[in-house]
This record gives C-alpha cells, structure tokens and sequence, in this order.
C-alpha cells in the first residue's frame, strides 16, 4: 500500500475554542478518540479498585473487610464498569483516533454525532457508579443481572438500568458513525479486501453492536416494568419465566464477548506483521475467520446457561456450535504465527504485548473449548475456572490489546516515543503478575470454589492468597502505564512519520503528530 | 534484558512446583469423583486437556522457535510469503478432526447425564434465600438444612473448623447404590444444587422443576455449595450429603418420622399452652440465631435499608399485629422477608416475636402465645 504524500503543511483551523469548552463542543475525531480513552483509563482505574477490594476480601477465609452485601456489590459494579466502562469505551477511542487515518479520511462521517455519543458515556457513568449511594447500595445481582434476584434489588438497580440504556444509545450511535465511515469514506484504491484488519475488525464490531444492543436494553427494560409496573415477564407465579432473562440476556452477552475481542484481534493483527517485517500471512483467511466468528457468535448463547436444565437435544445444539468457534478462532492464531515465522522479529513494547496476546489468549481459548463441553461445563459452571476463563481473554487479551495499541500508535499520536525500558517492564510485570493472579484460579475452580462468593472454606486459602497477591502487583502495575503516557504526552524524543521499521499503512504516512483534519484530499491507494 | 527475565521466570516456576509439592492441598483438578458421571466427567476433562497441551506445545513451539531464531538481532532476514491456501485449508480441517473426536465421548456422557428414568428414589431440594429444604417423596421425610458453622467463624471470632462453611444442621441422607433422582426448584430466586463429587449441578428455579440424578458408590460425607448468586448469602448456603448403607438409611427414616410425629404431639401440647416471658424469650432467641441473624444481624439493628433494624423499629415496637402479620405473612413490599408460617411452627413464631420485642433495647412487655399464632393461620 502506498499513499500519496504533500500533507506535510498543517491545515490548523484555529476556530475552535480552548479550554474546557475546546473538548465539550470537539467534532474533532482525534479530540474525542481521546476523550474515549481517557475515560476508559479512567473506568478502568475505577473498577481496578473494586476489583483489588475483592481480592484484599479473598485474601484469607473469613469476613475481614467488607459485609456480603456489599462484597455482590462490588463483584457486580466492577464486571458492569470493566465491560461497559472501561473495554468498549476503550476501544472505540482506538476507532476514532485510527480507523480516518487508516483509510485516508479527514474525519468520521457524522462528526456531531461523535460529539454527542461520548458525551453520553459521561453522564451514564455517574448514573453508575453514583449508584452506590442510593439506599440500599449499587445493585448486587451481578453483572448479568439475572431476574429475579434483580427484581429484589434496591433503587440502585433502576440507576444501572437507565445507565446501560445510556451507554448502549451511546454505542449504538457509535456504530453507525464507524460503519458509514467506512463504508463511504475509504480513500481511492482502498477496496474492502484492501482494508487493514483493525478496520475489518471494528466493521464486524459494529454490526454485532447495532444487532445487540438493544436486546440488552430489551431484557433490562423488562426488568424495570416487573420491578415498578408489576409486568411478570421473569415471574412464574404472573406467567412469566426467569430462564427468559437469560435467553434473551445472553443474546446479548455472547455477541457481547466478541464486540470486545474483533478490535483487539484488529491491532494485534496490525502490530505482528510490523515487528515481523513482513506481510500478515493469510490476510482473507482472517477477514473470513473474524466474519465466522461473528455469525457463529449469535446461535450459542446458551452454553452460558448450561445448568438451567434444557433438553439433551439443545445441549448438543449449543455444544457443537460453540466447540465450532474454536476453528476460526484457531486458524487466526496460525496466521499470527505463520506471519511471525522467517520474519525479522524485534521486541518493543507493542509486539511484546501482542506476542502475551496470543499467548494468554490461547490459554483463555483452550478454557473456553473445556467450559464448551457439556459434562464438564456442569462441573465448572459458576466456578473460578470460568473467572479465570474470561479473565484470560478479557485482561490478557482485550485489554493486552489495548496496550500493545497504546505503545504501536502513541508515536503517531503524540509526536514523541515513549519511554521503551519503562514500557517493557509494563510488559513483564503485567504479565507476570497477570498470571499469578489467574492461573490459580483455574485450580480453585476445579477443585469447587464456586465464583461471587464473599468468603470460601479452608482449602482453598492458598490458591487465594497467590491469587491476590498477584491481582495486587497487576492493578500497581498499570500506575506505571499511566506514569508512562503522560510522560510520552509532556515530551520525549521526537517520533518519525513512520516509527516503526516494519509498519504499513496510511496512518504512517502523515506527520507525527497528524493534522487536525487527517486527511484533507484523498491519498491513493495502489 | 529477555534473557535476564527469562532466569528469573525460570527460578520461580521451579519455587511454585517446589512450593505445590510442599503443600500437597492445593487441589490442582477435579475433586474425587463418587459416582459413574463424575468419572466419566474427570476422565473426559483429563482426555481434553491433555489434547489442548499437545496443540499448545505445537502451536508455541513453533512460535518460540521464531522468536529465537528469526529475530532481526540474530540477522535473520524476513522472507515476504504471505499466503498458502494448502496450510489454510489443512489448519481448518485438521482440528474440525479434532474436535469431532472430542464431541464424541463427550455426546456419549451427555446423553447419559440427562438421562433421569428409572430412578429408585427422589428427592425434592428447594432453594431459600439461604437456605436448602428437602422433601423425600416416597419416604415422606422433609426438612430444611441451614448452614451450621458459628457466626463467630465467619467474623473471625474463633477459630474456624475444619468443615468451616460446608457444614448444616440437617444433612441430606441416601443410601449408597440406589438411582437417586433430584428434582430442583426455588421458593424465591435462582439457586443451584451443586454436589462436585457427584457431578451433579443443576439450576433451582422458582416456579419450575428441573432434575439430575446421581448414584453414590461408597458412604461417606459429601459436601457441595449453592452456585449461583442468589443475594447477600449466597456463600452460605452448604449442602451435605451423607451416603450411608440400605440399612442405615432405613433406620434413619424411622428415626426421622418418630421425630415428626412428636414434633407434632409436642406441638399439639403446646398449642393451648401459656408460656411465661422467659420461656419464649429463651425459646425465642434460639429461633432468631437460626432463622433471622443473617439480614437482622446478632444485635438486631439489621442493615438497613434492604434489611431494616428492629431496634425501637415501626413494627418490632409498634402494634403487635402488623408485627404479626410480617412475620407469619411475609412483606409485599420488600420479598426477601419471606412468609414464616411455611418454615415455622406456631410456638417458634410465637416466640421469636416476643423475643424481638423485648430485646435489643426494646421492652414493650408483649407476649405472644402459640395460639395467636394459630388463629392468624386460620
């Protein structure tokens, strides 16, 4: 891919305002791809608290820090606030920042639109996270938020309710804007088969968001009206069924999952083959694995409810469908290594990050293939070896991601390198203590921990205390992230167009930092 | 600076397999399996993990192959390849393979799990908020079984025993080598019944009835937990199975029903009994610990507002019948206090009440007898 050059003057319009209100009334892509990641960081400091609370309660048997009570509650804001909070926000700032520069747009198509659907993150996080000072605490039922336990939840429960309704407007709007843009706004030459992956990736995404979204606020709006309305929807003595709320919630949540790991298989995608020096291997094979994965995201959902009690011939519906994501899922994991074999490979940040990625996924996917099978699912369902399952592919994968595409784009985005040595003791002590944390919750599941309990009998106490202890030296970890991006904001060496040897694509052929409107005439693609 | 990680990483694996060796609790599997389905579970976890470790060893093996060998800093030069339909293909069909070996077997101990005919007995375990009730259809025995490990434990008062959290009053009882058949439901919200040596978890949801079955090789005491988040309890609601001979089982039916039927002859005296204020007050506090501790707390002020504080409270110190009408009836507004009449005799009813409303501070002087209780049934 080569792109036409003669952007090196910068096009700064100064009619914007400064200040507070520069970033309240911004339409500017790069402002509110900023915005978005600072308030996922933020989130995500937010629930790395409630997390370590946990953690520091799990520490040994006993009630020692905090009531039951409040234990559900913290289980449940900080499973609410990581997903909705902290990944996908996340994720979409990596959108607005990367996906205009990626296929030569000056901008996201509906700019207003893009305002307005981050200033609604906002307000629904303090709807949130507010929540734990109505009476009666912030809602305990778990992030699921399973009916009827939901129903017998405080006000603190109808908070969280109109907080998801926020947020899902807010990503629905999201989506729309990512999927015009790239539908309409490609440069010249850029055709579909042509897109880099993290756009392929955010495509998919977007479409799984527009179609589940609302069944999310479908399922908790059915739980407001049986809350308020007396609608039995999830009530059997009214005619109603509480398996329902799991049918239709996990229609959501299972979508869900892979809303939050398309992008991140995007830029480790981009990131591999840079470090590599060579070309992503099987670039269509992955385009058509993540579009499989999709489709095949929406008919097992209920592999998460294995336990209801459903007739034999859903259960092998459910398992055989769910062991069939392992393929694609598989055939992605042997590009990235075929793309790593006979490269030139070198080891900065982003493609330590990356190379964990893989790794962790991995182990996260192998889980996830044990958890499909139906006996076993019996034996692990509501165990730790499901918290360690997708703490494995949410931590070591999406947020893994994240990072790597921090420290892969933060030259462009800054105009200065980041502080590599520091960077990669992130790397290290992330993933060490990462997997102190979690590996040993697999035992801990296995041997029959059952997961969102406050206090666990005695054989399970050393697995506990490895486990928090790593928790702790993970969340202390990621202040080192945070002393290193501000440290890259405030200065540092001057970054290159094109920073990384290996790397391609139209984001690399701007200045660091780009213009205010990336790209003002279209660059074409060869 | 890899390499110097690499020492370290290495130094602490050999730490942690000296350390797992030094304390040979830290379970690293399923727990022991006691019947034909956690058998044939443990063994089909096994069989698919040790695959996974085969395709990982593979997978990273090659992967760390090029990261020693095709690294920029060792001068190795990148080849530009990029595609290969023959690989893509072959990485596709290849683990279909493999994952149709695996659906196999594990088709096989599907069908049998769900298989739930030609029981010998059933069980009926309903789920409370927190707490399990189980009825023995054919042997007409019922009981409730509430987590017995003192509150002290918990808060770290005493020193914890060594079933701390997996011990209850009331065990469940089943002779060894009959098909057991256990029907689940809920009185209030989703519970589970989750025994791991048996196998068996199964949802307990209310307004359905949902089944599984296990038959238990050898006596012995099993324990399980609830597994599904069921509110503020939910890590304390234990189930305790102790599978005992034919025999044993029957003498403990007997047992129970000579029980029963002086429970009742008892309570057929007590009926029209007059008790004095100590007596249920004495009576009274023992009811309290057991039934309304756990949202009221030892010293009543509860945890307001989900679990409202008796002390000097609208209805522990105001009119004796609304303090009546909630206990026996339940609240409309607030369901997690549940309707006693189901799970309380008349006299512990009776008792409880006058206790509440003459401890904690509160001291109205009331009294409430059986028979007050039983008029409000009527």
């Amino acid at each position: 891919m080569e792109a036409a050059h003669g952007h090196a003057h910068d096009h700064e319009h100064a009619h914007h305002p400064s200040g507070i209100m520069r970033w309240v009334t911004t339409t500017n892509h790069k402002d509110i791809g900023t915005m978005y990641l600072w308030f996922s960081f933020i989130m995500f400091i937010t629930g790395g608290v409630m997390a370590l609370t946990i953690r520091a309660e799990l520490f040994s048997p006993g009630l020692q820090i905090v009531q039951p009570e409040f234990f559900n509650q913290l289980v449940t804001m900080h499973g609410l606030i990581m997903v909705f909070g902290a990944i996908m926000p996340g994720f979409v700032g990596f959108a607005n920042w990367q996906i205009p520069l990626m296929i030569g747009a000056p901008d996201m198509a509906f700019a207003r639109m893009n305002n307005w659907s981050f200033w609604l993150l906002p307000p629904a996080a303090i709807l949130l996270v507010g929540s734990f000072l109505a009476p009666g605490g912030a809602t305990a039922a778990g992030w699921t938020l399973y009916a009827p336990l939901s129903v017998q939840m405080g006000p603190g429960m109808d908070m969280a309710i109109f907080a998801l309704h926020i947020m899902g407007a807010s990503s629905i709007m999201g989506s729309i804007n990512i999927i015009t843009t790239i539908l309409n706004m490609r440069a010249p030459g850029m055709s579909l088969m042509r897109m880099p992956l993290f756009v392929w990736g955010w495509l998919i995404t977007a479409y799984l968001l527009i179609a589940v979204m609302p069944v999310l606020a479908g399922a908790v709006t059915m739980v407001l009206t049986d809350r308020h309305l007396d609608t039995h929807f999830f009530n059997a003595a009214g005619g109603g069924d509480p398996v329902m709320y799991q049918h239709i919630f996990w229609f959501f949540g299972h979508p869900e999952v892979y809303i939050m790991i398309l992008p991140a298989f995007g830029i480790v995608s981009q990131i591999i083959p840079a470090f590599s020096r060579k070309p992503l291997f099987g670039y269509s094979s992955m385009v058509y694995a993540m579009s499989s994965i999709a489709i095949l995201s929406f008919i097992v959902w209920a592999h998460h409810m294995f336990t209801v009690g459903m007739p034999a011939a859903g259960l092998l519906f459910f398992m055989y469908a769910t062991m069939l994501i392992a393929i694609p899922t598989g055939v992605k994991v042997f590009n990235w290594v075929s793309t790593m074999w006979k490269g030139a490979l070198s080891f900065e940040a982003p493609m330590l990050f990356a190379i964990g990625f893989i790794f962790l996924f991995t182990v996260g996917g192998f889980s996830g293939l044990v958890l499909a099978i139906y006996p076993i699912d019996v034996q692990a369902q509501d165990t730790y070896y499901v918290v360690a399952h997708f703490h494995y592919v949410l931590v070591s994968g999406a947020l893994f991601a994240m990072f790597g595409g921090v420290y892969f784009w933060i030259p462009k985005w800054t105009g200065h390198m980041y502080d590599e040595k520091l960077a990669q003791w992130h790397f290290w002590l992330s993933f060490i203590f990462f997997n102190m944390a979690f590996f040993v919750q697999h035992f801990l599941g296995l041997a029959g921990m059952p997961r969102r309990v406050p206090d666990y009998a005695l054989q399970f106490a050393d697995f506990n205390r490895i486990s928090t202890i790593g928790a702790f030296g993970f969340g202390l970890s990621q202040l080192l992230f945070l002393y290193i991006v501000l440290k890259c904001i405030r200065g540092g060496a001057k970054a290159a167009d094109k920073p990384w040897e290996g790397a391609e694509g139209l984001e690399w052929t701007l200045p660091s930092p780009p213009p205010y409107h990336s790209f003002e005439t279209p660059p074409v693609v060869k | 600076m890899i390499r110097r990680i690499a020492q370290i990483l290495a130094t602490l694996s050999l730490l942690l397999i000296a350390g797992g060796a030094a304390l040979a609790e830290m379970r690293l599997n399923l727990q022991d399996p006691q019947t034909v389905i956690a058998h044939e579970i443990y063994n089909l976890h096994n069989i698919i993990l040790l695959i996974c470790a085969v395709i990982f060893v593979i997978v990273f093996g090659a992967m760390l192959i090029a990261i020693v060998k095709h690294r920029k800093s060792v001068g190795h030069r990148a080849e530009q390849f990029h595609e290969n339909t023959t690989v893509e293909i072959l990485w596709t069909v290849i683990p279909f393979l493999i994952l149709v070996g695996m659906a196999y077997p594990s088709t096989k101990t599907l069908l049998v799990m769900r298989d739930t005919s030609a029981s010998d007995m059933t069980i009926k375990a309903t789920g409370y908020q927190w707490k399990w009730r189980y009825d023995y259809l054919e042997d007409d025995v019922s009981f409730y079984s509430n987590l017995s490990t003192p509150r002290d434990q918990i808060q770290n008062l005493a020193p914890k025993g060594e079933h701390y959290l997996l011990e209850v009053d009331n065990p469940v009882v089943v002779p060894v080598g009959k098909r057991i058949r256990v029907l689940t439901t809920a009185n209030d919200v989703i519970h589970a019944w989750w025994v791991p040596a048996f196998g068996v978890k199964q949802d307990a949801i209310p307004g359905f009835v949902r089944d599984a079955w296990f038959k238990v090789d050898a006596p012995g005491t099993y324990r399980g937990q609830c597994a599904e988040l069921c509110g503020k309890e939910h890590g304390f609601m234990p189930i305790v199975i102790e599978a005992v001979s034919e025999d044993q089982y029957k003498t403990w039916v007997a047992e129970q029903k000579a029980k029963k039927s002086q429970a009742s002859s008892t309570s057929a005296a007590d009926a029209n009994k007059t008790f004095t204020l100590d007596e249920l007050k004495a009576q009274g506090e023992k009811v309290y610990t057991k039934s309304c501790i756990a949202c009221h707390q030892a010293n009543g002020q509860g945890m307001p507002p989900a679990f409202p504080s008796l002390v000097g409270g609208k209805i522990s110190t105001g009119p004796l019948a609304g303090h009546l009408d909630i206990v026996v009836n339940g609240s409309k507004k607030n369901p997690v206090m549940v309707a006693w009449k189901n799970q309380l005799s008349d006299l512990e009813i009776a008792s409880v009440i006058t206790y509440e409303r003459n401890s904690f501070g509160n001291k109205t002087g009331d009294m409430v007898q059986p028979k007050d209780v039983a008029a409000l049934r009527k």
